[in-house]
């Protein structure tokens, strides 16, 4: 048992985590994502005091007014 | 106003329900314990537990019968965040001071050493200053820091109001119980993670709630990315959950008494303890505190982190390689040597994910180096980074087992543990509740930047003084220990070496009433700031709907 066990992890188990580790860094270094993490890093710097909600509500207030 | 407006009232829903019978099972077993408890110690804090839950009872009795938690879809939760802010204060003010007593006490032993009073020996403060600053400071700068951070970076208010007070009563209840439980003498002999078998099973339950709050709320976010800061939360959040449930695992010795045995033995049991235990390092003091630094240095100098790519290659490097590392705490014992090898290694390995993430935060200061000079508040949080990229290279360096054969068991791993634990932890903290508790009171910035400064030099002077002093004694220490005569007998008996020791420890002693005094002014400039004594001209922090300007 515990030979089929380390058995298992030393080497699927390893290459397991080395194929998900390198699928991490295709997917950090793909060109093509570089706009998408721009953006991501901006998120602490862009918020704004009240959360999305409160926009969308006085988006519907608007709408009511003009509706109305 | 319209009716929309008003905060809504959650109503006596399932949540209270749980509460209300977990807080009701609570009371009962502490009613048995406190008449039938199995030892003494059960018997007398089984009265306080009994207290806090009845507590819990009256406050949902208050809270449901008013018609339940306030909530309001369109603001942000921050009153739970600032009563996480001034708990840390609190707790970090007592946890320093613990610490500056039992180092007085290494100084002289004889005091606070009273037959009668069991409660003050060195044995029970230690884990009282250990988890103190760790789980009491740390963790609720770090519950504090985290429900502000997933709020704002996800856009939308907290998943669960009752959630959150649940997580931030409740985690302040399992410091109290195993805070007194250390005083009279419970304790299961682990290091950081001593509290009891019912102390560990009400922790789980707090955390798991911190986990579903946390994880119900990033679903709900109305951003498409989650924000880096959030993924090292979440990682920490759910390794110190598996690490908890598993290094505590253990068989009570009776439900109404306050012994257990660990469900492991000799080599496993000290394997598990050290997997804990360095884990606690990497996922709690490290993983967590990160967070802070990918979110406040960011904020505070308003530009963005230095490399996006990189934090998500610092997380899944830091993620992948920390949790082998424990073994490193078992050189020279009865751990195969493959295992101790194995642990070695990935200590070594880590010098790259820590050191890419210095750089990343450091880094992100470029364009805006002159806030060094200019803001304290900065220079805190850079100087903390620059203390994490140096424990972090310190680390690896003792983790090599010759060089361990001098370092183990000596001073010098006391010093590398608090130039982590002051240098990084400490100050990223006090950077980020600088940061923090102006933009929650809603203030211009803090009552008093000169206090500030003070506190950023006399509390850097202290952790000089710490490091260096615990240098010398832990090197001298090992030195003399392996000192051999042409004989080949022990050149120094054991208490010659205590006794060398003696100076450096008064040092160190200074180093912490130096780091005292710093975190005491900066009580005190909380304290003003959230009364709202804050002059006109003072502390710069910035205001938080600032939009940025492109760089040039």
């Amino acid at each position: 048992m515990y030979d089929a066990l380390a058995g298992f992890a030393q080497t699927w188990g390893l290459l397991f985590f080395v194929v998900i580790f390198a699928c991490v860094l295709v997917y950090a270094l793909w060109p093509k994502n570089q706009k998408k993490f721009d953006e991501a890093a901006r998120v602490p710097l862009e918020d704004d005091d009240k959360p999305a909600a409160a926009e969308e509500r006085a988006l519907d207030e608007d709408k009511d007014k003009t509706n109305g | 106003m319209s009716a929309l407006a008003q905060p809504k009232r959650s109503g006596f829903d399932t949540s209270a329900m749980a509460m209300t019978a977990v807080c009701l099972l609570g009371l009962v077993w502490s009613i048995l314990a406190a008449a039938n408890g199995a030892d003494a110690a059960m018997r007398t804090q089984s009265w306080l537990i009994g207290a806090g839950f009845l507590f819990g009872l009256l406050a949902i009795v208050g809270i449901y019968g008013e018609g339940g938690v306030k909530t309001e879809p369109t603001e942000y939760n921050e009153s739970v965040v600032k009563a996480g802010a001034i708990a840390s204060m609190f707790w970090g003010v007592v946890g320093i001071l613990v610490g500056v007593v039992i180092a007085a006490q290494l100084a002289f032993p004889a005091l606070l050493s009273w037959d009668a009073f069991p409660q003050l020996n060195f044995g029970r403060l230690r884990p009282l200053h250990t988890s103190g600053v760790i789980f009491a400071f740390g963790g609720n700068v770090l519950i504090a820091t985290s429900f502000y951070v997933v709020q704002r970076t996800c856009r939308t208010r907290i998943a669960s109001d009752a959630g959150a007070w649940f997580v931030f009563w409740g985690y302040q209840f399992f410091i109290v119980i195993a805070a007194t439980g250390y005083l009279l003498g419970i304790t299961q002999s682990k290091e950081y993670a001593e509290p009891e078998w019912y102390a560990d099973i009400w922790l789980t339950l707090v955390w798991v709630v911190y986990l579903l709050v946390f994880l119900v709320t990033l679903a709900k976010r109305k951003e498409p990315h989650i924000y880096v800061a959030n993924w090292f939360y979440l990682a920490f959040i759910v390794t110190i959950a598996m690490l908890h449930v598993i290094n505590n695992l253990a068989m009570p010795a009776s439900l109404l008494g306050s012994r257990s045995y660990s469900a492991f033995a000799g080599v496993q049991d000290a394997l598990t303890q050290w997997w804990y235990g360095h884990n606690a390092v990497g996922f709690f003091l490290t993983a967590g505190f990160l967070a802070i630094m990918y979110y406040f240095i960011p904020k505070r100098v308003d530009r963005p982190v230095y490399s996006y790519r990189l934090s998500i290659i610092h997380f899944w490097s830091l993620i992948f390689i920390y949790i082998w590392a424990g073994p490193h705490h078992l050189h020279y014992t009865a751990l195969p040597e493959w295992a101790q090898t194995l642990g070695m290694t990935f200590s070594i390995m880590l010098w790259m994910p820590s050191w890419g993430g210095m750089i990343n935060g450091l880094m992100t200061l470029s364009g805006a180096w002159d806030r060094l000079r200019t803001d304290p508040v900065v220079r805190m949080l850079v100087i903390s980074v620059a203390f994490y990229g140096m424990s972090t290279f310190e680390g690896p360096v003792m983790s090599i087992r010759a060089v361990n054969s001098l370092s183990h068991y000596t001073d010098w791993t006391i010093g590398h543990v608090h130039s982590g634990a002051l240098g990084w932890v400490g100050f990223i903290s006090f950077g980020a509740l600088y940061c923090m508790i102006p933009w929650l009171w809603k203030r211009k910035g803090m009552y008093s930047r000169a206090l500030i400064e003070w506190h950023f030099w006399v509390a850097t002077l202290g952790i000089l003084l710490y490091i260096t002093s615990m240098w010398v004694s832990g090197i001298m220490q090992g030195l003399m220990w392996r000192a051999y005569n042409s004989l080949g007998f022990l050149e120094y008996s054991f208490v010659e070496t205590v006794e060398a020791m003696q100076p450096y420890y008064i040092i160190r002693m200074l180093g912490g009433v130096l780091y005292l005094a710093g975190a005491l002014l900066m009580a005190w400039n909380v304290y003003k700031t959230i009364k709202g004594d804050v002059r006109h001209t003072e502390d710069v922090a910035q205001p938080q709907s600032h939009k940025i300007q492109p760089a040039e």
